[in-house]
């Protein structure tokens, strides 16, 4: 036991202190966080502005489509498809005369073609227009119209997980998505970096010799189980530098954020989402955002979360790692080798990320509740449909009996490699495929 | 004296080839022990084995007096293998550090030790370098301190000569004296036969998974002796052909014969002294263990080993 330990501290001390490991643990937060904030930033600012001139010969269009800080749409007289850009327009849009109960087609040229999002939201601009057009006409006066309008964008929907005995618990199935698909990619990332990582470790051992100076003192095994653990560890600690670097940076930034928009978001914190008290101002928008941002997260529930994530990146770690470790053994110097090798080992990896994907929309198919049994894909795909809570979307028993599998797994698929490992780590010259290794490990071997 | 390894029929059979097919011999504690044969024989096997990265299929190996247990006799093995390894980017004095506690040594015990043999081969500078940073001598060096460094009664060398220069190969081969004479044992491994005869007590040849040869090196040139004498006189051509010897050869002022059967070296002299030749010297010629070697090798008619199926 002692000696395994010594091969897990240099395997992690080696590592930790390598100055590839601190640049990417302080530069990933660094970089998540700058990308979210940097969209935001861009799609607030960063658009093209769309100067419209309109053809109408109906008139009540002009009254009702409404600019917004993205397109400007314009009357001009005297405009034809010809001379809009002279004049300084980005687009030209002819509508025809309308009539009643009748399909028809307006057209919109543009010297510079338009993106999808600006098309729908322009044609919806026209369909609204029309359509208060013909409330109108039926007599529905301006005033209600815009009350109705102003009450569609109030509604909102609230799904609650019902727990039994009159309690509930707030549910949000956009914020499970995310979840879930995150901690699904995270793991899939992982398994590739650090599952790789055993391999190069396995594969340098073996083309520098020292694995035979070092079997000469520790069993194969006892070497094998040492370096996935200790790279293990390192990756653990990495998640564990990620998670208090994310959490201080956004309590920097919160810090950071104007003090009177702080106070109103504590005030909401206390209030449950209504500046209640008399003589308070109202919410600004957004203080009401980062409020909702706050709760909406809170939502989850995230020490359950968390500790499945270590659970499943560990077990999803040991299960492939070791795999990993068995093809690294049998390598010899050319790494051509170690990819075709290497590539029924991430076949699966990738089939689970994909099935992942589909999870993370749809948590309780009969593909979701198998894809998270299997050890092969359960790692990712259980993630992703625990996110959706427990027990609600999975019960108690699937996840014990997917964490069972999973260990099981593991088990299995280190005594397997440990086999390949020990014959193969001191094989050189030796060209070897899957059969070869699959015959290794279930021979009777001394 | 009791041996302090005994190899009793060890077999090792691979998928393909007989690797090591029933072999059994002593090694004397304190002895320099020449493990010898071509490539492909067999010798990393039957290495393997002794080390415990192996375990024979058949046969047992005695340690000590005790049935070989691996996990408990590691300590009391060093073993430097034949292709040298070190974890290239790892710093040298860590990398010691590592491969003695390994063996089972203390943190602190391991680098006094490490301090000792640093500097008494010169290498104290070294502690903060890479692998890397050495060139092919330097590290074997440093595999060779690695390899003693816990002070094992059994030290299993594996050509531990090739890429030394000449002043180093000296000073490591002193050290093998020096660790032999303090009580260590030393299985050396090689084909270079010229160190061995210089260096070995006892040799053991194998080939094709075999025992060949067993013995010391007096013993097995006694034994291989082919009538052969050198004369050197300053008559040379006055030396002719006659029924107690034939002549092999001549060289300057000498004359290499091999005595007829039935014969014997005095009677040679007589033969040289009655016909009034002068001689300044008279010396038996022992074979070489290379020429034992290449002659045992070639009449088993393979040097390098086909494979068979079994």
């Amino acid at each position: 036991m002692h000696k395994i330990w010594l091969i897990i501290q240099r395997e992690y001390t080696t590592r930790v202190k390598n100055k590839r490991f601190l640049l990417v643990t302080f530069l990933m937060p660094l970089l998540i966080i700058g990308l979210i904030f940097g969209s935001a930033y861009l799609s607030t600012t960063g658009t093209e502005h769309r100067k419209i001139a309109v053809i109408d010969p109906n008139g009540f269009i002009k009254t009702s489509l409404k600019n917004t800080n993205q397109i400007e749409f314009l009357f001009p007289e005297n405009i034809d498809t010809n001379n809009y850009s002279q004049k300084g327009f980005t687009d030209i849009l002819i509508l025809p005369q309308f009539e009643k109960n009748s399909k028809t087609d307006y057209i919109l040229r543009s010297k510079k073609s338009m993106g999808l999002m600006l098309q729908n939201s322009i044609s919806e601009k026209i369909n609204t227009a029309i359509e208060d057009q013909m409330l109108q006409d039926a007599g529905i006066h301006q005033n209600v119209l815009d009350s109705i309008h102003k009450a569609s964008q109030f509604a909102e929907l609230k799904a609650y997980e019902d727990k039994g005995e009159n309690t509930s618990k707030e549910s949000n199935a956009g914020l499970a998505m995310g979840i879930g698909y995150a901690s699904g990619f995270l793991i899939y990332i992982t398994l590739f970096i650090y599952g790789t990582m055993v391999m190069r470790g396995v594969m340098e051992e073996k083309t520098n010799r020292i694995a035979e100076v070092i079997i000469s003192s520790v069993k194969p095994f006892e070497l094998m189980l040492g370096k996935i653990i200790g790279i293990g560890a390192v990756g653990l600690t990495q998640f564990a530098m990620w998670i208090i670097l994310i959490t201080s940076l956004t309590s920097v930034g919160m810090g950071l954020l104007p003090a009177d928009l702080q106070h109103q978001v504590t005030a909401l914190q206390q209030n449950n989402g209504q500046m209640g008290s008399v003589g308070m101002v109202q919410a600004s928008e957004s203080a009401m955002r980062i409020y909702n941002m706050q709760h909406t997260i809170a939502t989850a529930n995230w020490p359950l979360i968390l500790s499945c994530f270590v659970f499943y990146f560990l077990g999803g770690y040991l299960f492939y790692s070791a795999l990993f470790a068995a093809v690294g053994s049998v390598v010899n110097e050319d790494p051509q080798d170690a990819q075709s090798l290497t590539f029924p080992i991430t076949m699966p990896i990738i089939f689970s990320y994909l099935i992942t994907n589909m999870v993370t929309q749809n948590p309780n198919t009969p593909l979701a509740f198998w894809a998270s049994m299997i050890p092969f894909s359960s790692p990712m795909v259980m993630m992703a449909r625990i996110a959706y809570g427990v027990p609600s979307a999975v019960s108690y028993w699937e996840l014990a009996l997917s964490m069972a599998i999973l260990i099981v797994g593991f088990l299995f698929t280190t005594w397997l490699s440990g086999k390949i490992y020990r014959t193969g780590i001191l094989m050189y010259g030796k060209k070897v495929n899957w059969k070869t290794m699959i015959k290794w490990a279930f021979t009777k071997q001394s | 004296m009791d041996p302090i390894v005994s190899l009793q029929h060890l077999k090792k059979y691979y998928a393909t080839q007989k690797a090591v097919d029933d072999i059994s011999f002593d090694i004397q504690k304190g002895s320099i022990f020449g493990l010898l044969g071509p490539n492909g024989a067999g010798k990393t096997t039957l290495l393997r084995m002794i080390t415990g990265i192996f375990y024979p299929d058949e046969g047992n190996i005695i340690l000590d007096g005790q049935p070989f247990n691996p996990s408990k006799d590691i300590a009391k093995i060093g073993y430097m293998p034949e292709e040298r390894g070190m974890y290239k980017k790892m710093k040298i004095g860590e990398q010691a550090l590592y491969l003695a506690q390994l063996k089972g040594l203390s943190k602190a015990d391991a680098t006094e030790k490490i301090k000792y043999w640093f500097s008494k081969l010169e290498m104290e500078t070294w502690w903060n370098k890479k692998v890397e940073d050495l060139s092919k001598g330097m590290s074997q060096k440093l595999q060779f301190v690695i390899t003693v460094l816990h002070e094992p009664k059994l030290i299993i060398l594996d050509e531990p000569f090739s890429g030394l220069d000449p002043v180093n190969a000296n000073l490591i081969k002193d050290e093998i004296f020096g660790l032999a004479k303090n009580g260590s044992t030393i299985i050396f491994s090689t084909h270079r036969m010229e160190q061995v005869e210089e260096i070995c007590d006892h040799i053991v040849l194998v080939n094709l998974g075999k025992k060949i040869l067993d013995g010391t090196v007096q013993e097995i040139k006694q034994k291989y002796k082919e009538n052969i004498f050198s004369i050197e006189t300053d008559q040379i051509d006055s030396i002719t052909e006659n029924p107690i010897f034939s002549i092999i050869k001549k060289e300057g002022q000498k004359v290499f014969v091999k005595i007829n059967e039935g014969n014997n070296s005095n009677q040679v002299l007589g033969h040289l002294i009655n016909n009034n030749n002068r001689i300044i010297a008279y010396n038996e010629v022992l074979p070489s263990l290379n020429d034992i070697f290449i002659k045992l090798v070639e009449t088993t008619h393979a040097t390098t080993r086909a494979f068979q199926n079994l």
